[in-house]
C-alpha cells in the first residue's frame, strides 16, 4: 500500500434541507470552507433549489466541489456504492430529522445534526438516534449557528 | 417526485410529520411491515426514523414519501407484485 492510499483524504457529505430558512446557504458555504482548510473533501447533496442557491452564489466554485441530487445520494449510500467519513445534516423541520435518522442508519459516517430555525428546540426533541447535535436559534442571522459550529469544530475530528 | 410521478398513486396524508405517518399506518391497517431507512419500496428508498411502517391493504402498498420542503406524504399504490414482495419479506 502506498503512502498516498494510507492517508486518503477524508470526505464529508453535507445534506441540505429545504432552503426556506436563509442561514442554511451561508452556513453550508462556511462549513465547506472550514472542511476544505482541514483537508476534508466536502460533497453537497440537496434538492434542486438548495443546490442552485449554492451554485449561483459560488459561480466560480471557490468553495463548492461536487454537488449532487439528494435522492441520488441516498440511493448510492443505501446501495453501498458510496459512503463518507463525516455527514452533516441541516435540520429545521421534521423532514430534516427524517433525513438525519436515515443517514445514521444507512451510512457509516460520523453524523452531525445542524439544527436551526425558529422552532429548533422542537426538532431537537425528535432526535433520539446517535449523533453530535450543533444547534442554535438562527433564522436570518447565521452567527449563532456559526458560533455553535465553531465550539464543536467538527472539522478537527 | 421523480419516478413516483409516473405511478398511479393516491395521497393518503400530506404535509405530515414522520411520526404522524407511522401512527396512521399502525392505526388504520391491520397488516404492516417495519423496514429500515433506505429500504426500497418500488424504486424509492424510504426516508425516516427506524422502524419505518409500511401498510398493506390487499394489493395496495401504503408508504411514507419524504421531501425536504414538503414533509412526509403517505402514498397508496395498488401493485400486486410489490405487495407480495413485501409480505414475503415479512418476519
Amino acid at each position: 500500500m502506498t503512502g498516498e492510499l494510507a492517508t486518503a483524504q477524508k470526505t464529508a457529505l453535507l445534506v441540505l434541507g429545504c432552503p426556506q430558512v436563509p442561514v442554511q446557504t451561508s452556513i453550508a458555504l462556511y462549513l465547506i470552507n472550514r472542511l476544505k482548510k482541514a483537508g476534508i473533501t466536502p460533497v453537497v447533496a440537496g434538492n434542486k433549489a438548495a443546490n442552485t442557491l449554492l451554485v449561483v452564489a459560488d459561480t466560480d466554485r471557490h468553495y463548492l466541489g461536487e454537488v449532487m441530487d439528494l435522492d441520488r445520494a441516498v440511493a448510492m449510500i443505501s446501495d453501498k456504492k458510496r459512503d463518507f467519513d463525516l455527514c452533516f445534516v441541516f435540520i429545521h423541520n421534521d423532514a430534516g430529522v427524517s433525513y438525519a435518522a436515515t443517514m445514521g442508519a444507512i451510512s457509516k459516517a460520523k453524523l452531525s445534526a445542524l439544527v436551526y430555525g425558529e422552532h429548533y428546540e422542537d426538532q431537537l426533541k425528535k432526535i433520539d438516534f446517535p449523533c453530535t447535535t450543533i444547534a442554535a436559534k438562527a433564522v436570518h442571522n447565521p452567527l449563532p449557528l456559526k458560533k455553535a459550529l465553531d465550539e464543536v469544530k467538527p472539522w478537527d475530528a | 417526485m421523480g419516478c413516483v410521478e409516473s405511478m398511479n398513486y393516491e395521497i393518503v396524508m400530506r404535509d405530515a410529520t414522520f411520526k404522524e405517518s407511522r401512527d396512521y399506518i399502525k392505526a388504520h391497517f391491520k397488516e404492516s411491515v417495519d423496514v429500515q431507512p433506505g429500504f426500497k419500496v418500488f424504486d424509492i428508498h424510504v426516508i425516516g426514523l427506524p422502524p419505518i411502517a409500511i401498510g398493506l391493504d390487499g394489493d395496495a402498498v401504503v408508504f411514507p414519501f419524504t421531501k425536504p420542503c414538503h414533509g412526509t406524504f403517505l402514498l397508496r399504490i395498488e401493485d400486486k407484485e410489490e405487495a407480495a414482495r413485501l409480505r414475503a419479506g415479512k418476519k
